[in-house]
């Protein structure tokens, strides 16, 4: 016993150290990114690090604002990401009750459409997506980020899975008390699907918000960018200033690390849940 | 309610004689099939017949169920509608594209395979398909085993489990911009670039030191590193609950047994994973295909292009697309990828109905 206890010990201590050196791996380049944005540039490749900078220059956190417009950027991304999330979800959850309570002509050829698109990724058809909003004149504008990212399949499939998961009965209860399917919707299957509905916001979200490649297409105008293209065109155009380009990306992360850690729990779940089941 | 409409009485027994027989015919076809399908699908029929009839006698302008399916219809319009424009048409046009030719602005001229002839002609297009499945056959094993061993060890009980997962889960929700600032800073070629100075004071000599994203030989080493890096916590979270979806009883049995911690986990926790390791090398295997943006800012230095040895399939639709204004092209390019997400998809029905089994 003695001896068993001895390697079942020897190997918590093992595991425990795996798991530090881990969690510094993931975590070094954001304390590195924490560290050089409180530096002068001079001070950034100075070896041996120096984590925890002597004056730290909180100036750089003041100057980048002047230095580009962020403001300008954050307002916008904040505005796309806030519609295109409540888009999502409203539109989405709308539909997904119909795909999962209501019986209808052609229920299943129209989930078809949708679902015959899950697979196909969006960079296929973003070169005539692009023409078709340059036709409808939406080239260089936020809409065309919205209508871009609003009506996925993607969140439709994933309420209609949740939604499936209700009992059909209370449906029918609700039907028998006279309540229009819009009542039912909004008094009965809305309050029930907040876990659902939390997982799709931090989805939709975390999405807009990082999204690059989209608003790199469609944004050209200086004050129409969001922050990852302006981010990306300040670090392209001064990327020696190191001190700058990384109060900007500490700033860039905030907003996402706050919605990250107040709905994780949902998160996990999320990728848990379309994961296993496919 | 009803509303008695003014209805023709003849029209009513006319519709009502029409009706009526198919209906019987119906339920005496249904008496006589034992499939259950082909019982569905008669009896869906029948309460069809049999709205119809109502509604004959009723004289109503729509049958319950038409009203029914408006309803229907006007939940799902308003997303039906946006997909249908931004997403349906789009694909669509895209099949037709990748056989034309066309700058957007002069009319488009169908030239059949003619852009997937030049695309296999065009150095560029090569080089992107294979930096593309290069990235791939690195990445998507590398991940898998991080992940995998990053979940089982999470999925001991350590104090500070949820710490630890939350922050193996950081880079993946990061916005990639920012990180792939700090990775240039600390990969930089330079000697003075933080892993090189590691390095160099490990005993690496400055000469052979790794110029990283800068030298054609590692940028692609240095991207999968990065993407290892960045994606490991997602994959990690589907490994978790594929572990606790195994039953703790077959690990008590295999102790008894006397098996060690690594026949446990060859006899037990390998094979009981085998369909979320499918999954995962799935998603992964896409999500690669589709890489773009990690390249981009990892190898694209200060003016975004890459060079032949990062290219990948997508830049190169970029490229043709919105810097040559070779849309048809571009969407040849594009179908090319297509193809290869389709091939996997495919195997993934195929193993979907192997493990559902």
């Amino acid at each position: 016993m003695k001896v068993q206890s001895k390697a079942y010990k020897f190997w918590r201590v093992v595991l425990y150290v795996v798991l530090i050196g881990l969690s510094v791996l993931m975590l070094i380049p954001f304390a590195w990114m924490l560290s050089a944005s409180l530096k002068l540039d001079k001070d950034v490749f100075i070896f041996p690090i120096q984590w925890i900078p002597e004056n730290p220059r909180w100036q750089n956190y003041i100057d980048i604002w002047t230095k580009i417009p962020l403001s300008k950027f954050v307002l916008n991304t904040t505005k796309l990401t806030i519609i295109v999330t409540l888009l999502q979800l409203l539109t989405s959850s709308f539909a997904a009750y119909a795909f999962a309570k209501l019986n209808f002509k052609y229920k299943n050829l129209l989930f078809m459409a949708y679902i015959s698109t899950i697979a196909m990724p969006w960079q296929v058809y973003m070169v005539p997506q692009f023409i078709m909003m340059r036709g409808m004149g939406m080239n260089d504008t936020h809409m065309a980020i919205i209508c871009l990212q609003a009506f996925s399949a993607f969140g439709v499939f994933m309420m209609r899975q949740f939604y499936q998961g209700i009992p059909d009965e209370l449906c029918e209860a609700a039907r028998i008390d006279g309540m229009s399917e819009y009542k039912i919707y909004s008094k009965i299957m809305l309050p029930l699907s907040k876990p659902a509905l939390s997982t799709l916001t931090i989805f939709t979200f975390v999405a807009t918000w990082n999204d690059f490649l989209g608003p790199m297409i469609y944004l050209k105008t200086e004050a129409k960018k969001t922050l990852q293209i302006g981010l990306r065109m300040f670090i392209s155009q001064y990327s020696s200033e190191y001190g700058l380009i990384m109060a900007a990306s500490v700033l860039s992360l905030i907003p996402v690390l706050i919605v990250f850690l107040s709905l994780q729990k949902y998160f996990v779940e999320g990728i848990a849940a379309t994961g296993v089941k496919g | 309610m009803a509303v008695q409409n003014n209805v023709d009485p003849n029209m009513v027994k006319e519709k009502l004689a029409r009706l009526e027989p198919q209906l019987a015919a119906l339920q005496e076809e249904l008496k006589n099939t034992s499939d259950k399908k082909k019982r569905d699908k008669l009896i869906s029929k029948i309460e069809y017949t049999q709205g119809k009839i109502k509604q004959a006698k009723t004289g109503e302008r729509l049958s319950r169920q038409a009203k029914r399916d408006l309803v229907a219809y006007s939940f799902i319009a308003p997303n039906f509608i946006g997909f249908c424009v931004f997403t349906l048409v789009p694909i669509i046009f895209a099949f037709v594209l990748a056989f034309a030719e066309w700058d957007g602005n002069n009319p488009m001229k169908f030239v059949a395979l003619n852009n997937f002839i030049e695309a296999f002609k065009n150095d560029r297009f090569i080089a992107s398909l294979k930096n593309t499945i290069i990235y791939c056959i690195a990445t998507v094993p590398l991940t898998l085993i991080c992940s995998l061993g990053l979940a089982i060890i999470l999925n001991q009980k350590v104090k500070g489990r949820n710490f630890y997962r939350t922050v193996s889960f950081f880079p993946y929700v990061a916005s990639l911009v920012a990180v792939a600032a700090v990775w240039n800073m600390l990969f930089s070629p330079q000697k003075s670039g933080p892993v090189n100075m590691i390095l160099y004071n490990l005993g690496v000599a400055a000469k052979s030191l790794p110029k990283w994203s800068a030298d054609k030989d590692w940028v692609m080493f240095t991207v999968v590193l990065f993407s290892v890096w960045k994606n490991m916590g997602y994959y990690m979270v589907i490994y978790l609950a594929g572990l606790q979806g195994i039953n703790a009883e077959l690990y008590e049995a295999c102790s008894l047994d006397g098996a060690n911690t690594w026949q446990k986990f060859l006899y037990i926790t390998w094979p009981q994973l085998q369909p979320t390791t499918f999954f995962v090398t799935i998603m992964l295997t896409i999500n690669c295909f589709k890489v773009y943006d990690i390249v981009y800012m990892l190898a694209g230095g200060s003016n975004g292009v890459l060079n032949k040895s990062a290219i990948v399939l997508v830049y190169h639709i970029y490229e043709e697309a919105f810097r040559n204004w070779n849309l048809g092209y571009a969407s040849a390019v594009a179908m090319v990828l297509f193809l290869m997400v389709l091939a996997v998809t495919l195997i993934q029905f195929r193993g979907e109905k192997k493990y559902a089994n």
